[in-house]
């Protein structure tokens, strides 16, 4: 198996449409096992770099390897061992968590009896055992995080997006998903996450890269990076490289 | 397959919480045909069974306009009130406004006069030498004044058509006894017997009407034979609302973003929809046949008879629904917000019902429309459908227009997979 979980090489990407390449030349590398945190201003290309490491963008030259595996060559082999947590609530509200985790298990290819214990176990770490009836419409947004999270992860990938997973949620649901993902990590899963959350960041990543402009700024683990700047938070080493404009 | 079964059991749990979904696509269809069926049977039954009320005013009151009335009064289409009071321009519309009749009729005085006198004219140049027949009359006949008819605009314009063409009848059978009895009188040397002039005027040739089925059935076709089918198609066409919103809707969501990235086919999410909302356009047709045939009597509508051939009947209705939904899915798949799905569904949905002849039946369309009756798959299922229901034919009556449906259904399927490709979604 191969000791990275992404490999991105001379990676070109331009939005069909909108002047100007997104990406050009873009490399890097992300170790199997890492809770690597991928940060920048609004605009930078987090989601996208996120949805071309998904396959849900197209890229027209370079390549993306997850797992060894060229993601436009196999993409349903690489369906299957990656999850996803999107940004947005990315379910069915009209239904509720153990409905939408059996539509889902299906489509991962779990069977009947997988989605059924599965399901209880994530229902059961997630505090949504109670609720796991009710429809979705009328939770919490960190109880909609929960479930978003529990859809992500129920067919253990080893290789896991989460962008913005915590975003709009209160403490305690914030606490239990940086919990179930340090647990994941533990259990082997690499972590690639995005946020604006930067003392969660620190809290979560044991390796970062600051993305601008399309460009990687910075790359290395959270410690080295700032002692090299002379920073003691994130916060300041983020401004230092990003600068105070506003970017949106 | 289990894939398959999950999108189906997920796609019918959330149709089913959708109560004001399942209303629009229920309900709102039924009360439709309901309404339209009973706008259109008082239309049938004011042609076939109620009499346009009709006044006249009598300005002549000699021998022929007495006759002329009796002659209206005997064709049966009209209730009559004949006026005795003095007629100025504004007495019929202000007759007419305050709803006492539909139409009224002036005959101006000196009609039975003038009647007679071109009666006796042509009878004279009859009985004249052949030779000279095309001379000239030495006393040419002055022209009557003409019968006004006053009709209220809201009459339909088929509606004036058949009281026009009804008073001229009755007006020429006036004339054509005047001159058969001058002609007798001539001849003769004396006055038409009693018994040869109701001949003349009342022993017209009957016409018996005999609808013609390809069973052989003699039935009647009513309101309901004719609007049942015609609008249950509308329904099922209609689903382009619900079924086109709810595929933007999901194209849009995070859920679908998330699909993209699991291992199944997204095709699996389209043949679930198909399959579902099939069995919606399915139980449509079927909850408003069985209103239409166990129901509409209840109401006072004529009752929808079922035809003989259930299994066309089970064909069309499928085929229908199936190209129906095959719409509503390319909609959905090309319209970027639900405004636009359900803007263009449903002013989409219209032109084609009324280029398919289910507002205005089709023989009666401008010629340059006619053209095109065949781009509109609701012109072929209710062509199937009257074949059916109206013609008393079977599917072996029908296939021609089945297969069109299909071959239009499968047109509608390359264009969606057109634009699924198109839009990256699958």
């Amino acid at each position: 198996m191969s000791s990275h979980a992404i490999i991105i090489q001379d990676l070109e990407f331009q939005y069909p449409g909108r002047e100007g390449v997104f990406f050009r030349n873009f490399n890097l590398e992300i170790r199997a096992g890492e809770r690597f945190g991928l940060f920048g201003p609004n605009g930078a290309g987090k989601t996208t770099l996120m949805n071309l490491m998904t396959g849900i963008l197209k890229y027209p030259a370079g390549s993306i390897k997850l797992l060894g595996h060229e993601i436009r060559r196999h993409p349903k082999y690489i369906n299957n061992i990656f999850g996803f947590v999107p940004q947005d609530f990315s379910f069915y509200t009209e239904l509720s968590p153990r409905e939408n985790l059996a539509f889902y298990g299906a489509w991962y290819g779990l069977s009947v009896r997988q989605i059924r214990e599965k399901t209880e176990e994530l229902l059961e770490i997630l505090g949504l055992t109670t609720v796991g009836n009710r429809v979705l419409n009328t939770f919490s947004g960190g109880m909609k995080r929960r479930v978003n999270l529990a859809i992500g992860v129920m067919h253990e990938p080893k290789v896991l997006f989460l962008d913005e997973p915590t975003v709009g949620v209160d403490v305690q649901s914030r606490h239990a998903i940086i919990h179930y993902l340090k647990k994941q990590n533990e259990a082997g899963t690499t972590l690639i996450y995005t946020s604006h959350q930067l003392e969660e960041a620190a809290e979560l990543c044991n390796k970062i890269a600051l993305i601008d402009d399309g460009k990687i700024i910075a790359h290395d683990s959270l410690e080295v990076l700032l002692s090299e700047h002379g920073h003691e938070g994130m916060e300041g080493l983020f401004l230092e490289l990003t600068g105070k404009s506003f970017r949106d | 397959m289990h894939i398959l079964i999950a999108t189906i059991i997920k796609d019918m749990k959330i149709l089913l919480r959708d109560r004001v979904g399942l209303f629009m696509m229920f309900f709102m269809p039924i009360l439709m045909v309901v309404v339209i069926t009973s706008v259109q049977n008082s239309t049938f039954e004011l042609v076939n069974n109620n009499k346009i009320s009709l006044v006249i005013y009598n300005n002549d009151k000699d021998s022929l306009s007495l006759k002329l009335i009796e002659g209206i009064g005997k064709i049966g289409l009209f209730k009559l009130q004949v006026s005795e009071s003095v007629v100025t321009e504004n007495h019929p519309s202000s007759r007419m406004y305050t709803k006492d009749a539909l139409v009224a009729l002036v005959i101006p005085q000196g009609f039975t006069k003038n009647i007679l006198k071109k009666a006796e004219d042509i009878a004279a140049r009859s009985l004249k030498d052949p030779d000279s027949i095309n001379e000239k009359s030495s006393a040419p006949v002055e022209l009557p004044d003409s019968l006004k008819m006053y009709y209220n605009p809201v009459m339909q314009a088929s509606f004036r058509h058949s009281v026009d063409g009804a008073l001229h009848s009755a007006v020429q059978v006036i004339q054509g006894e005047a001159i058969v009895k001058k002609l007798y009188e001539a001849v003769n040397q004396k006055e038409i017997p009693q018994d040869l002039e109701n001949q003349i005027l009342f022993g017209q040739f009957p016409i018996s009407e005999i609808p013609v089925s390809s069973s052989g059935s003699r039935t009647v076709p009513n309101a309901s034979q004719h609007n049942v089918p015609a609008w249950t198609i509308f329904a099922m066409f209609f689903i382009v609302i619900s079924l086109g919103g709810v595929m933007v809707r999901e194209k849009n969501s995070g859920s679908f973003i998330r699909l993209k990235t699991l291992p199944a086919s997204y095709m699996n999410a389209l043949f679930s929809k198909q399959f579902v909302y099939l069995l919606v356009t399915f139980l449509q047709a079927a909850v408003i046949f069985l209103i239409g045939n166990k129901f509409f009597p209840f109401i006072g509508l004529p009752v929808l008879n079922l035809p003989a051939d259930i299994w066309g009947l089970l064909t069309v209705t499928i085929v229908c629904g199936y190209c129906a939904v095959s719409y509503a899915i390319c909609v959905g798949v090309f319209a970027n917000t639900p405004e636009q799905s359900n803007g263009f569904g449903a002013i989409s949905i219209l032109i084609l019902a009324a280029l398919g002849g289910l507002m205005v039946p089709s023989f009666a369309m401008p010629a340059n429309l006619q053209k095109f009756l065949s781009i509109s798959p609701l012109h072929w299922a209710l062509e199937a459908y009257y074949g059916l229901f109206l013609e008393g034919g079977k599917l072996k009556d029908i296939w021609m227009n089945i297969l069109s449906l299909l071959g239009i259904t499968a047109l509608i399927q390359l264009f969606t997979l057109y634009g699924l490709k198109k839009k990256n979604l699958i």
